[in-house]
């Protein structure tokens, strides 16, 4: 069975954006690109269940601007086989993404998708939902365990309250949640082998999709400052403050 | 124009977070229509023909429409959608869970956790964990939409009169199937509707202590439980207490964070609390600078003294 997983490049976690001073949107230039945190686990998940032995191939993909290449040499650092780069300049959405995904499930046929659950830039958390309904294939999302047997994956998913296990008819798509599992740090000598794995490039229109915005940005503004507020000595002060200023308890 | 809002419920009755996206729907400007779909969900159909606002209900009742598995449940809102301006789903894990399919299958974009309705075609959305906030316009006939509950006040559960009328429900697609869920039993307020919050970071230490040191706390005031990444990474609080960016996003009007730094994760999930109280022993823990009540204390010493004091 063939596994294709998502990656999306995205400002690093660490990085505190700064928002433009013309409102167009967020200074990204010269700021550190990583793939996506949650894109991550759901490599470091194909890996593990290829060396389980229940995947065969894992291919890693991605969709954006040229510089997806290093993001999805880390993804074949960190163990992906071969990967794939649908390379457009244009700035995708995930309906987009899902679209040009399932492009690619057609043409690859998987036996599994895994796809983080939201990235951590647009912070939308829809391109698997949506993949899945364009590919008519179930969805297990916000996925914290996964077990494949028998043509079907048994997913344990973090919902509000607890947790939920649901069994889903392969193929399927997975997204995955932070606690899934803990991506192994990549080694030089795999960093070294990545560069020769295999890297096709698509544009776009090779896949037959239009891949133009539906949603258009008009501001992107600084959220409202919370300022700080003060320092209290001690706890009979903030009892104090809490009870008679603030009036909360 | 008519906005379609789907109903979170447990069959019986309708969940808190249905009402805040009511209220957005009404912001779109037309009627408000509420979808239930469920089994044997008469109770909860009655019970969102009460709330304030809502003009009709449609239900729809199938042994396969339980548990809100997201390939049936997007069928059936697909199937009663055609009419609609506007699609709104809460902003949790369930709603994330199926508007997007929904959304794909009728080709239109979604907009997630929706926090103003501007007008009926524009929107304010946070990006990048609430670092940056982006007004966004979508061109699509039908809007499909998450909606940030902290964003909006809850409609009244009741002075409706809605007329509820029954929907054909969609054939099981067969794909999926829910095994078992483990739901934790709480007679705590749940962590997104808690009117007070108390919440532990990685100083706690260890899970006994965790418990030991903030139950009686948050017993006292009748507050929910949360947690940052860090304290549930480590083991010291269930994965669903997570208040950040990629967990909880909570408003309360009271959040006393107890040992945590302040990551601009966490930070995402709670700064629109409207008091936030910080206990923390490092005087450069970013959680001062968005703090009402910055106590720089030892949390083990301050905690037991605030419940002596309360």
């Amino acid at each position: 069975m063939k596994v294709l997983v998502a990656v999306k490049r995205v400002v690093d976690y660490n990085v505190k954006v700064r928002v433009k001073s013309d409102g167009t949107g967020v200074d990204i230039a010269n700021v550190k690109m990583s793939m996506n945190p949650f894109d991550e686990i759901a490599v470091e998940e194909a890996v593990r269940l290829k060396e389980k032995g229940v995947v065969t191939e894992v291919i890693a993909v991605s969709c954006g601007v040229t510089q997806c290449q290093e993001t999805l040499r880390t993804a074949m650092a960190i163990g992906a086989d071969r990967a794939i780069l649908v390379e457009t300049d244009v700035e995708l959405q995930p309906l987009a993404v899902a679209k040009l995904l399932k492009a690619l499930v057609d043409k690859e046929q998987p036996g599994m998708v895994i796809v983080g659950k939201q990235a951590i830039d647009d912070d939308c958390n829809q391109t698997g939902q949506m993949l899945a309904a364009l590919a008519h294939l179930p969805q297990a999302t916000f996925a914290s365990k996964v077990e494949v047997v028998d043509g079907f994956a048994s997913v344990t998913r973090e919902v509000d309250g607890g947790l939920e296990t649901v069994k889903v008819k392969l193929p399927a798509v997975i997204t995955t949640d932070l606690r899934l599992n803990e991506p192994r740090y990549v080694t030089l000598p795999n960093i070294m082998k990545a560069k020769k794995k295999q890297l096709d490039v698509f544009k776009p229109a090779d896949l037959g999709v239009d891949v133009t915005p539906r949603i258009k940005t008009l501001s992107v503004t600084e959220p409202p400052k919370r300022s700080a507020g003060i320092k209290v000595p001690d706890v009979a002060t903030l009892v104090d403050k809490l009870k008679n200023v603030s009036k909360v308890i | 124009m008519t906005a379609l809002v789907i109903a979170e419920h447990d069959n019986s009755s309708i969940k808190g977070a249905t009402l805040n996206t009511i209220t957005a729907a009404a912001q779109c400007g037309g009627e408000v229509h509420v979808l239930v779909a469920g089994t044997d969900a008469g109770g909860a159909a009655a019970a969102a023909a009460q709330i304030a606002g809502v003009a009709k209900v449609l239900h729809a009742d199938a042994a396969h429409l339980n548990h809100g598995l997201a390939e049936n449940l997007a069928a059936q809102v697909v199937a009663v959608a055609s009419s609609y301006s506007h699609i709104l789903f809460p902003a949790t894990a369930s709603g994330k869970n199926i508007a997007p399919r929904v959304a794909a299958l009728m080709d239109m974009a979604q907009l997630s956790d929706v926090t103003k309705v501007i007008s009926p075609d524009t929107f304010e959305r946070p990006i990048y964990a609430g670092n940056a906030i982006a007004h966004v316009q979508s061109g699509d006939a039908t809007k499909v939409l998450t909606v940030r509950t902290t964003g909006f006040d809850p409609a009244a559960a009741s002075g409706g009169s809605a007329a509820v009328e029954t929907v054909a429900a969609v054939a099981d697609s067969g794909l999926s199937a829910f095994v078992g869920s483990e739901i934790a039993k709480s007679d705590r307020p749940e962590l997104t509707a808690a009117k007070i919050i108390v919440s532990g970071g990685r100083a706690l230490g260890s899970n006994d202590k965790f418990m030991e040191v903030l139950t009686p706390l948050a017993d006292k005031l009748g507050a929910a439980l949360g947690a940052s990444r860090a304290a549930v990474d480590a083991g010291y609080a269930p994965n669903d207490w997570q208040v950040g960016q990629t967990g909880k996003i909570v408003a309360p009007n009271l959040y006393i964070a107890c040992g945590i730094s302040g990551a601009i994760q966490h930070l995402a999930g709670m700064k629109d609390s409207k008091v936030i109280v910080a206990i923390n022993k490092d005087p450069e823990a970013p959680i001062f600078s968005v703090a009402d009540y910055a106590l720089e204390a030892d949390l083990f010493v301050a905690v037991p003294e605030l419940i002596k004091a309360l």
